[in-house]
């Protein structure tokens, strides 16, 4: 792009600076200001960084386990995402991902007998339609009574979980039962693990959570980009993310593009409940989803609201989380906390301190090709 | 008649000390706002001063050092937040949620590290912590009926800091509308680039309105763990802080109103615990859970304009970017 | 204060460069004022003259270069140095805070203490002195919001002397005003030079330079090109110096063949969010093969008019047709797409925040209302390869630099710019094509190419309605004028016999076509 020059403007910078320099620069001062917590706690960074990764990468079921997560970083990551393409912030996810819980449950239980792949696609489809309808109220809201959308969800977030704190304690509890948890699945309708699946091809490896939904997350990136890039209706949410009055002008209803791109985000947050419920817990569990909504933003602000950038980042989130619980067992120091550390930083240096190092960055690029011309 | 009375008096008194920390953090909030930074870590804040409120109040056996580290560690993330609204243009809602998550694990990871309690502080000497304090004449006045019960335990009985957060709500609201900083906070929340041309620096302005926010979640944090409770307890603001925000929202950026929405909120709290359970005549039982969402249910309908109308700082939300 | 160097300039800018990125937008600026005059600035549209005036007054700082007050080099880190120093500025865009009182407004930054009651006391005193001596009447204790225009500005300039300016600078003050309120303004100025203030006018309206100023300074591409007495130039000399050359405003064109009705309005009333009826009942039509110019002072309705039509905003009442067809009634929901399928192109007046998403690039913008278009999809999906070839070809045929289809929109010029806007709404072979201000902020060479574009798709037989507030636009390039004022339609003048002074009676609401 450098023959632009002529056109009166110096030439930009090189577009891998913007992608994937300055993300690294700012998940590095992720880690750097991490590692200072964990070396002022008394423990050697690079040793925690060492147990760290040998936590989540070191054997086959580790491996499982941080691909287990991964998949829901993904679902958690994508729904964030496709928001924020339509120029909303959906806090939510969260909140979606629980009601979900009660939709993949209820199909759960009742489904005992049929064959998985039937269970899973209807626990799809009703993960999809309770996390969907979920977020559809607040992008109505949003879109028809101008209430904002970041301040709905979140109190939506309080709402489920003040619904599904009546439907476990009161409701669902399995009888006899002190913990509130609903009965177990039938065991037909458990998703098959993938290692399961690679033994089909004589891969043998060590059991964890990782099951079938993980191959659902994969496509589901697939989808979404093909959607968002190369579709109208991609077109019209990234329009009315980018410039509503463009949207007007251009004839796309801005309040069915939000609701479009929010029943798609609830529909993705509800998807890790068929990954955890269907996938690995088999029984609706209290609180299942444990902060996964919000991991979700982290994922989607590092991942550059890309498939391919959330792929990674979840991946990355899901090493994290996995050998992040390995750390407490070597050092008694550090808590499994330390990984929500890290994910608070990651989302204050990737989010709002996103254009920290840009200017300095730049301008050495910009220095550097003036110098070349 | 006399039981009813006790009743009344009883959740009064606890409304008023469930309305204290949200006060705080609600006009916390409101001086954000008003500036025009949006501040969804209020949550963050408060927490982190829970925490390093209750460890100085443990190693010193002072709750006023103990406030002061509160206000520090608040204050702290209030600059962080400030930094990145202010300086670098940042996303607000994004930095806010960062710092939610930061401190949510940033409290027990330290709690762990220096007490090894499982994320708690070690429970505080009574010394360590804001007692109460009997307000004159309440011997005096305890004869007297349906006064006198009313003064001993909803006015009387109270910490210091709930005497605080009330004077704050009066005190705010003249600082808004009385005092030049208030006219150029409002003016900033609404207008920045009025405010600017006015010679007046809008970075300087938003920076002071969030070290106030800092400040008061401060107040609001060390509330909860050395004067309300007794030591840091893992998530022990368990969603305070967005309940103050919703407040705030509903009590229209104003101080007053905004007091009000608190001890709403807090009633249904106090109501709750004494609700649990009990029939009330032509319903049934209420499951607590449904009135624990009420405000945020509230929240929702006010924001849809379905009761009232709120209609936030215009500015709010928005890095203020000179014309050319 | 500093006493003044006797016979010193009240402004003196030197050497002032200032850089907006990479778009050089003061080069070298040199200009001085002379204390109690009345100094115009004029320029096209980014020529650099709020640029330099913002310097002065603190919002902006320069690259380089230093501005002397009163003969005396001052440091004017922000507005509160300028305004220490005696200068006062009415912005282009007023800096009021709406839900305040005027009283609130004035105090904002010029309290007088620590808390405002003393303070309030003291400025309602001095603002009654000052609203009596220059006429200035407004009523301190209603809300800025519910305020019209023109008294919301001369709030401002009540805010400028408030704090003591003696030297005024107004950024483009006529824009929004009808020709009563500009005169009331201009009086007002007047009155001002009397007691000696000194005006600065930044202005691209040269009738208003010739009227009101003593000397007239005009600037370029961010340059100084010229300085004179308003007594030894013209508008013609000020025009040429303007656009570097000399301009011809005729547009070459054959005379109209009008043909059928292809858009007819009949009794269309607007009535925006606010319940403020917009447009009130106007009726016209605009004929295959002629250009239909609307006039008026800009904020009469035109917007709305525009938007109307374009299938963007709710019509309260009337109807419009399209080829015969009812296409736009107060039952329908507001459809653009409808429209567009229905052959009514649109280039909106605000092409970047209107016309385009700025961060898409050329070629996603090049479909922007197309985009569910046959031509441009295959199955589900959007056919981008087809449509980059197609872009390629549109900015080779529309001349658009640099032909790059993977640009971002954001990155063109506004010229380039408005002309993929033109491209795309043209090349749809609409039946009507409704353009407003489609040589706004637009260099002088994409001007006239602009200006043969429509008169060439005129002559091929559309329908195209103009809006601008240029009224040398209308005039170079309508067959018909019909004139705006206040949201109606108080005239109807064909070309031939248009001319600027009757036209001008009619926008100020004055005269009703004979």
């Amino acid at each position: 792009m450098a023959t632009l020059d002529g056109f009166g403007r110096p030439a930009d910078v090189p577009w891998w600076v913007g992608l994937v320099l300055l993300p690294l620069l700012n998940l590095l001062a992720a880690f750097v200001i991490a590692g200072g917590v964990i070396w002022v706690l008394g423990v050697d960074p690079v040793a925690a960084l060492k147990v760290l990764v040998w936590g989540a990468f070191g054997d086959t079921d580790l491996i499982g386990f941080t691909l287990y997560y991964t998949t829901n970083f993904i679902f958690a990551g994508l729904a964030v995402a496709i928001a924020f393409h339509c120029g909303l912030f959906n806090i939510g996810g969260e909140g979606q991902a629980y009601i979900a819980g009660l939709g993949v449950g209820l199909v759960g239980l009742a489904m005992g007998g049929w064959p998985w792949p039937v269970v899973m696609a209807v626990a799809v489809i009703s993960a999809a339609l309770f996390g969907g309808i979920w977020a559809l109220v607040p992008a109505w809201l949003q879109a028809y009574r101008g209430s904002h959308i970041v301040i709905t969800t979140i109190m939506f977030n309080f709402i489920a979980a003040s619904i599904m704190n009546y439907v476990m304690v009161d409701v669902l509890i399995a009888p006899g039962q002190q913990a509130p948890e609903s009965r177990a699945f039938d065991p037909s309708t458990h998703l098959p693990s993938l290692q399961d699946l690679l033994a089909l091809f004589g891969i043998r490896s060590r059991t964890s959570f990782l099951n079938v939904s993980f191959l659902l997350a994969v496509a589901c990136c697939v989808a979404f980009w093909v959607f968002v890039w190369h579709t109208r209706w991609g077109y019209g949410i990234r329009t009315v993310g980018q410039n509503e009055r463009a949207a007007v002008y251009a004839g796309i209803r801005p309040g069915h593009m939000i609701m479009l791109a929010m029943v798609i985000s609830g529909a993705l947050a509800g998807l890790v409940a068929v990954n955890v419920l269907l996938g690995a817990q088999h029984r609706i569990i209290l609180n299942y989803t444990g902060g996964v909504g919000f991991v979700g933003i982290a994922v989607a602000l590092m991942g550059r609201n890309h498939p391919l950038g959330i792929f990674l980042s979840a991946l990355l989130f899901g090493a994290l989380y996995q050998g992040g619980s390995e750390l407490n067992f070597e050092f008694p120091k550090l808590s499994t906390e330390m990984v929500v550390v890290i994910q608070g930083l990651i989302i204050l240096f990737a989010g709002a301190l996103e254009n920290l190092f840009r200017p300095q960055v730049e301008a050495l690029f910009r220095r550097r090709l003036r110098a070349a011309a | 008649m006399d039981d009813i009375l006790l009743t009344i008096v009883s959740v009064a008194g606890a409304t008023i000390r469930v309305a204290t920390p949200l006060v705080f953090a609600a006009l916390a909030g409101l001086y954000a706002e008003r500036s025009g930074v949006v501040d969804i870590g209020l949550e963050g804040k408060m927490l982190a001063a829970a925490f390093a409120a209750a460890a100085a109040a443990h190693v010193t056996g002072s709750p006023w050092v103990g406030l002061l580290a509160g206000i520090a560690a608040s204050t702290l993330f209030a600059l962080v937040h400030a930094y990145a609204c202010i300086t670098k243009a940042g996303n607000q809602v994004v930095s806010g949620m960062a710092i939610n998550i930061l401190v949510a694990g940033l409290a027990p990871t330290l709690a762990i590290a220096w007490f090894g309690l499982g994320g708690n502080t070690p429970s505080l000497a009574s010394g360590a912590r804001f007692q109460a304090i009997r307000l004159p004449f309440v011997d005096l006045l305890a004869p007297v009926p349906i006064i006198g019960p009313i003064y001993a335990q909803v006015i009387s009985g109270h910490n210091i800091l709930v005497y605080i957060a009330a004077a704050l709500v009066p005190l705010t609201g003249w600082v808004l509308f009385r005092t030049r900083f208030g006219l150029r906070l409002r003016a900033v929340g609404e207008n920045p680039s009025a405010v600017d041309t006015a010679g007046v620096s809008v970075v300087a302005l938003r920076y002071r309105a969030m070290i106030i926010c800092g400040v008061l979640c401060g107040v609001a944090g060390a509330y909860l763990s050395t004067a309300h409770g007794a030591a840091f307890v893992k998530d022990m603001t368990a969603g305070k802080g967005f309940l103050a925000l919703a407040a705030l929202i509903f009590g229209r950026w104003l101080p007053w109103p905004a007091l009000f929405a608190c001890l709403l909120f807090a009633l249904t709290d106090a109501m709750q615990v004494r609700l649990q359970g009990t029939p009330i005549p032509g319903i049934g039982v209420i499951p607590v859970q449904f009135i624990q969402m009420l405000p945020y249910v509230l929240t929702v309908l006010l924001l849809a304009g379905f009761v009232g109308k709120a209609i936030a700082p215009k500015a709010s939300g928005i890095p203020y970017v000179k014309e050319r | 204060m500093s006493l003044p160097v006797a016979d010193a300039p009240a402004i003196e800018v030197r050497g002032v460069n200032k850089w907006f990125g990479t778009n050089h937008a003061n080069r070298d600026i040199d200009l001085a004022i002379a204390r109690g005059t009345i100094h115009g600035i004029v320029g096209e549209n980014g020529a650099g003259k709020s640029t330099t005036m913002n310097i002065v007054y603190g919002y902006l700082q320069p690259d380089t270069g230093e501005i002397r007050v009163g003969g005396r080099p001052l440091a004017v880190r922000s507005p509160r140095d300028a305004i220490a120093a005696g200068i006062g500025m009415v912005h282009q865009h007023f800096m009021l805070v709406d839900p305040f009182t005027v009283l609130e407004n004035v105090l904002l930054g010029a309290e007088g203490g620590m808390t405002l009651a003393a303070g309030a006391r003291r400025a309602r005193d001095e603002l009654a002195r000052l609203e009596k001596d220059y006429a200035l009447e407004v009523d301190l204790d209603a809300v800025v919001g519910d305020l019209p225009v023109g008294v919301q500005q001369r709030l401002e300039i009540l805010k400028a002397l408030f704090r003591g300016a003696e030297i005024l600078i107004l950024d483009e003050p006529t824009g929004v005003l009808t020709p009563q309120e500009v005169d009331h303004l201009f009086r007002i100025l007047r009155a001002l030079k009397a007691q000696g203030k000194t005006i600065v006018i930044i202005t691209h309206k040269l009738r208003e330079v010739m009227e009101l100023t003593d000397t007239v300074t005009v600037m370029r591409r961010g340059e100084v090109v010229a300085t004179k007495p308003t007594a030894e130039t013209s508008r013609e000399e000020l025009a040429s110096l303007m656009v570097g050359r000399s301009v011809v405003l005729r547009v070459e064109k054959p005379p109209a063949a009008a043909g059928r009705k292809v858009l007819e309005v009949e009794g269309l009333t607007v009535v925006d969010g606010q319940g403020v009826r917009r447009v009130k009942d106007a009726t016209f039509d605009v004929r295959a093969g002629e250009i239909v110019g609307v006039a008026g002072v800009s904020g009469n309705g035109q917007t709305e008019l525009m938007e109307a039509l374009a299938g963007m905003r709710p019509i309260a009442s009337g109807r419009v047709r399209v080829s015969g067809a009812d296409l736009i009634t107060p039952s329908r929901r507001p459809d653009a797409r409808a429209v567009r399928q229905a052959g009514v192109a649109h280039v909106p007046e605000d092409r970047q925040r209107v016309g385009m998403v700025t961060s898409f690039t050329a070629y996603e913008t090049l479909i922007l209302g197309y985009e569910d278009d046959p031509a441009y999809t295959r199955g589900p999906l959007i056919d981008w390869s087809g449509v980059r070839m197609r872009c390629a070809k549109e900015m080779e045929a529309y001349d658009v630099r640099p032909p790059v289809p993977t640009l971002k929109s954001s990155k063109f010029s506004g010229g380039n710019q408005q002309k993929i806007i033109l491209a795309r709404e043209i090349e749809r072979n609409p039946d009507v094509l409704l353009v407003g201000q489609p040589t706004r902020g637009v260099d002088i060479g994409a001007i006239e190419y602009i200006h043969r574009r429509l008169v060439q798709l005129r002559n091929d037989g559309k329908g195209i309605l103009l809006v601008s507030v240029e009224l040398d636009e209308i005039l170079a390039l309508s067959d018909r004028i019909i004139v705006m004022f206040d949201g109606m339609i108080v005239g109807e003048v064909p070309a031939d016999q248009a001319d600027e002074r009757r036209i001008g009676l009619m926008m100020a609401g004055i005269a009703e076509a004979a």
